[in-house]
């Protein structure tokens, strides 16, 4: 690990103003992934921000609706939140099925959000790795590619983002409100992560020096009828091979309204836009579930070890959906 | 002295008892010291670089920017190390330090960075640049088994042949005949290693090492620096686990020492998370091609397993997958073959039941497949061929209750409501397996050395060089000598894990409880007998002249059994020969407590059953365990709670071996991608089910002096084939490679 400066903010304007443009400053949250990053030599900023004494910790009721949530609201508040729980309980969900405990009780909405991928060859400098060394090549594309993306990944990068939470944030049409040297702006959550292409180094459009102040939850019929359901190699502590933030707004016996977001799959929370629309007006079947499943994974490419991801996706679309709708009737 | 016709009788029971641990509190307080946690005056810091290629030349080290970094004092390379030997003790090859500039495998150590604290010394190790001149690597076993070889003479026996396999297939009614495999694995102990070592002068050297053999890191320490064995001083009190990959002396501790020794500082090295997948062996993979021949009945004609595992360029292990082979069944015709194959890796080394847990898994999934092919209930299938004898080699076993553990194990798991049809039990949505596997491992039993002090006040030190791997070793000894002296446990103190106390085993092959549990049993015995020779020769003592044999001893209080008002307590037995301590050493020595008949004639085996439940979601895939009985004889039961913890431990390690634990080495770089404890899956809480460990009684006054076999092992075993073979019940999908993950079975 190199030298690096260290300072503490202690508002919005004042961390803004310590990190300033550089490419070079990082702001620190609940550090459970910059840190370990840093050991292994992966970033090596030179100033960091340390932000966890910024006021930026409290879940609050918008005004038209919906729920504000403060970028340092940790991960085990969030997910324990009575109001998260009753009218987006896949973020809930979402969030208990990811990391431990302890990690939970460190991490941060923000620091989730910014959560860099699990790729094996990431996090080792010895590996070529065209997201931590543009221009170095990708060698998950033909060595151990079992955890890796199968939708919207390009030949520079199949990494997959990490994100439980995220998932259900995207289900859900969450908003992301930042602020940096140029400002305030609003990000929509699908709009906040990045598909790889040639720049798989850059994972959002953050632009220098933004920092993430809150996420906003709208209100939603929908996503208080929804779940997550994550599919992964162990009961507990794993990263998702796949899983599916899903909501169903129902309308007699037919579907209103349905969300999809897929999480294990690709370079950023994969929202099934598609899948969604085919499924309103149908009656909440396996045999629609499994029509929307085909949908959502059309295009989908495996490599050597990760093929099953494609089914299994399916059938983790179908399940998700399927209890969800059994839970409804 | 004593005139004995008999030892005097000493009423005490603490052996057995569920003893909490006595190094408890130290352990939950964070008072145990561990070897990183001692520090030394002056001290600095070694962080290790390794190599990036996995073979190759190293053409260039360039240390120069290293050097003029903040607190760097110096940084060693091939180029300027001091000279050192080559250890004796394995892995010999490996653990010279930095000797040569050829790289045979990723992650080789390459240079070691000293400076003023751990942070600088990390930093100046991402500034030494070395350049390599690569060449191509080989790290695939499947792809070289052609290539496979019979090792010469080395520590395990390669071959086992009884009968005439090719004519007892010939007259087999019924074959299975399958590839089994295992993957790499590593043993990912909480306590990383570390090594502090500080030079007195040029003759001295002490080091505080995590290690499961405080001897063996003396001895390469004296190989390497050419020291009198007894003036590397070797001090470990506390181990926080080992599982084999501290059973020896990796490069790391010699290199630490010669740190110190160059820059004339104690230095203190302690690998990373990573490293530690690099730097102490690993479980190597295996590829286990297994043939049964059975009558139609179930009578086992042959066994023929052609073994195979990987291993380095510089050494060869053996990891004896065909042990269970050879030993678990009885079968007249059996040929059992170990061979290895060389790859550009690192050296595999010992992981819990090496051989025992890989090698299970292909005899017990086998005898599982064999038992389907004839519609036998697999528990039935193994009493068929139950083993009276060990027929490798036509001895009688020391003892074996492993029909008992069956009959125990089934009973307590329900067996009986198995339906044996496959995918037939379900439970909601899930579908339901049950499975079992005969467990197994040898009773091992080495020999060691103790020593006995009674103090003054009452309080007894006992001394013994073994070493507490978190298994409860301070423990169990206390309750052998307790009961030995007939004393209280609060009497009574261990000090373990220092060369300059009586020599005893490294702790590995489940040996400590019976190495050194025999010598704490004869000292406490020898300490015992002296004091009541003290108490009986005293002039004007109340128990002058009296026969030890008419002698009961009870809270440290000799008595006579026909008068019992005639008494002394060991205090005033020291006091009145005007002692303030009276010491006893003894050893226990392997081989020679029979007498005339030797234990030469018997193999000292521990056996148990496995049973388990599975449950799996017919679509996704997802696995969990959901509960488990197994039945274990393990001969005398030292500390039931310890026991049981053991057991337990070795069977949640069995449940990670089964469905989680792979070590995934990238084809193209020849380096291992999944080094640390996030993407190499081992069991968390949620992945372990409730566990009923069954201790079944059993005597065996010929294994070792405490008639104790030991558990460190043997609850892996079995344990992944008992799961696979749940699988195939629930699924009717027979999976033969480890770890049964969900792609598997989807």
């Amino acid at each position: 690990m190199k030298t690096f400066e260290y300072s503490r903010a202690h508002d919005v304007t004042d961390a803004v103003h310590r990190h300033g443009s550089s490419e070079d400053a990082k702001y620190l949250g609940g550090g459970t992934n910059l840190i370990d990053l840093m050991k292994y030599g992966v970033e090596s900023p030179s100033r960091l921000v340390d932000i966890t004494h910024v006021p930026l910790t409290k879940i609050s009721p918008l005004p038209g609706g919906g729920l504000r949530i403060g970028a340092l609201v940790r991960n085990s508040d969030l997910a324990a939140d009575p109001r998260v729980v009753r009218d987006y309980p896949a973020l809930s969900q979402a969030i208990l099925n990811g990391a431990s405990p302890q990690l939970r009780n460190m991490a941060t909405t923000g620091g989730n959000l910014m959560q860099r991928t699990r790729c094996y060859y990431f996090y080792d400098t010895a590996f070529a790795c065209n997201k931590r060394k543009p221009g170095s090549g990708c060698s998950a594309l033909e060595g151990i590619n079992r955890i890796h993306a199968i939708l919207g990944q390009s030949q520079n990068c199949i990494a997959v983002n990490p994100s439980d939470m995220s998932v259900a944030m995207a289900a859900l049409d969450a908003v992301v409100h930042v602020e940096g040297p140029d400002g305030k702006r609003e990000i929509p959550i699908l709009e906040f992560h990045r598909l790889p292409g040639d720049t798989p180094n850059i994972d959002t459009n953050l632009r220098p020096g933004e920092l993430i102040t809150f996420v906003d939850l709208p209100p939603s019929l929908v996503a208080r009828h929804s779940a997550y359901l994550k599919v992964r190699d162990r009961n507990s502590y794993a990263f998702a091979l796949t899983s599916a933030a899903v909501a169903l707004q129902m309308d007699g016996g037919k579907i209103r309204s349905a969300r999809l977001a897929l999480g294990g799959v690709a370079h950023k929370p994969w929202r099934a836009k598609e899948a969604e629309a085919l499924l309103v007006g149908k009656p909440a079947t396996g045999e629609s579930f499994q029509s929307a499943a085909e949908v959502a994974l059309q295009g989908a490419q495996g490599y050597k070890y990760n093929t099953f991801k494609i089914e299994l996706a399916k059938r983790t679309i179908v399940r998700a959906f399927s209890d969800l709708a059994g839970g409804a009737a | 002295m004593s005139k004995q016709q008999g030892p005097a009788q000493v009423k005490s029971k603490f052996i057995g008892q569920p003893l909490d641990r006595v190094d408890g509190r130290l352990k939950v307080t964070g008072a145990a010291k561990y070897a990183a946690e001692f520090s030394a005056p002056n001290m600095a810091h070694a962080v290790l670089v390794q190599s990036t290629v996995t073979r190759g030349k190293v053409t260039k080290i360039d240390i120069e920017e290293a050097k003029r970094a903040a607190g760097v004092i110096d940084v060693l390379t091939h180029d300027n190390a001091p000279p050192a030997k080559r250890p004796s003790v394995p892995p010999g090859g490996q653990s010279q330090p930095l000797l040569f500039n050829e790289v045979v495998f990723s992650g080789q150590n390459v240079a070691v960075v000293i400076a003023e604290t751990l942070e600088e010394a990390e930093h100046a190790a991402e500034l030494v640049r070395i350049e390599y001149a690569a060449e191509p690597h080989e790290v695939n076993l499947e792809d070289q088994i052609d290539k496979a070889f019979l090792p010469g003479t080395g520590q395990r026996q390669p071959i086992s042949k009884r009968g005439d396999v090719d004519a007892g297939l010939a007259q087999a009614a019924v074959k299975v005949d399958q590839v089994y495999k295992t993957p790499t694995e590593h043993h990912n102990p909480m306590e990383p290693h570390a090594t502090l070592a500080i030079w007195s002068d040029d003759e001295h050297v002490t080091a505080y090492d995590a290690t499961q053999g405080v001897s063996n890191s003396s001895r390469a320490l004296s190989d390497v620096f050419g020291l009198e064995p007894k003036n590397a001083h070797v001090i470990n009190p506390f181990v926080g686990g080992g599982f084999g990959c501290k059973g020896q002396a990796w490069p790391h501790l010699p290199i630490a020492a010669l740190a110190a020794k160059a820059v004339k500082r104690p230095v203190k090295l302690a690998l990373t998370r990573r490293q530690m997948f690099t730097s102490n062996g690993h479980r190597p993979e295996t590829h286990q091609a297994l043939t049964l021949g059975s009558s139609n009945v179930g009578r086992l004609s042959a066994i023929r397993a052609e073994m195979v595992n990987d291993t380095s360029r510089l050494e060869s292990f053996v990891e004896p997958t065909g042990n269970d082979s050879a030993l678990t069944y009885s079968c007249p015709n059996v040929s059992v073959r170990q061979q290895l194959v060389r790859l550009d890796i690192g050296a595999p080394t010992y992981m819990r039941a090496p051989g025992e847990s890989s090698g299970s898994f292909s005899i017990e999934t086998a005898m599982d497949e064999l038992a389907i092919a004839l519609n036998m209930d697999p528990i039935d299938l193994r009493l068929r061929n139950y083993a009276e004898k060990d027929e490798r080699s036509d001895r009688p076993f020391s003892s074996k209750s492993l029909k008992e553990c069956y009959r125990q194990a089934a009973d307590a798991f329900g067996w009986s409501k198995r339906d044996p049809k496959v995918g037939s039990m379900r439970e909601g949505r899930m579908l339901v397996g049950y499975g079992m596997a005969t467990a197994s491992y040898p009773a091992n039993y080495w020999g060691a050395s103790a020593r006995a002090t009674l103090h003054d006040d009452g309080s007894v030190l006992i001394q013994c060089g073994t070493q507490d791997l978190g298994t409860g070793t301070y423990t169990i000894l206390t309750q052998v000598a307790a009961d030995g002296l007939g004393i209280h446990p609060d009497k009574i103190r261990v000090e373990i894990g220092d060369t300059h106390l009586p020599p005893a085993p490294g702790s590995g092959g489940s040996n400590s409880a019976a190495s050194t549990g025999s010598a704490v049993h004869n000292v406490s015995a020898a300490l015992r007998d002296a004091l009541v020779g003290l108490a009986t020769s005293a002039t004007g003592g109340p128990l002058n002249n009296v026969a030890p044999s008419d002698l009961v001893i009870e809270s440290g209080r000799i008595s006579s059994k026909k008068e019992p008002s005639k008494s002394i307590t060991y205090v005033e037995i020291l006091k009145a020969a005007g002692k303030k301590e009276l010491q006893q050493e003894a050893t226990a020595q392997a081989g020679r407590e029979r007498g005339g008949t030797g234990t030469k004639g018997y193999t000292m085996q521990g056996f148990g059953a496995q049973f388990c439940e599975i449950h799996i979601d017919p679509d996704l895939g997802m696995m969990r365990v959901a509960r488990w009985v197994g039945a274990f004889a393990l001969g005398t039961v030292l500390n039931a709670k310890t026991l049981t913890s053991q057991l337990q431990g070795g069977i949640i390690w069995g449940i990670g071996m089964g469905l989680l634990e792979e070590t995934f080495m990238d084809p193209v770089y020849g380096r291992y991608v999944n080094s640390n404890l996030a993407e190499y899956h081992v069991p968390v809480h949620k992945d372990a089910p409730p566990i009923q460990v069954i201790l079944v009684p059993e005597e065996d006054d010929i294994v070792n002096p405490v008639g104790v076999k030991g558990a460190g092992e043997i609850g892996i075993t079995g344990a992944a084939a008992a799961i696979g073979n749940a699988v195939y019940h629930a699924t009717g999908k027979r999976i033969r490679e480890l770890p049964i993950t969900l792609d598997k079975i989807l």
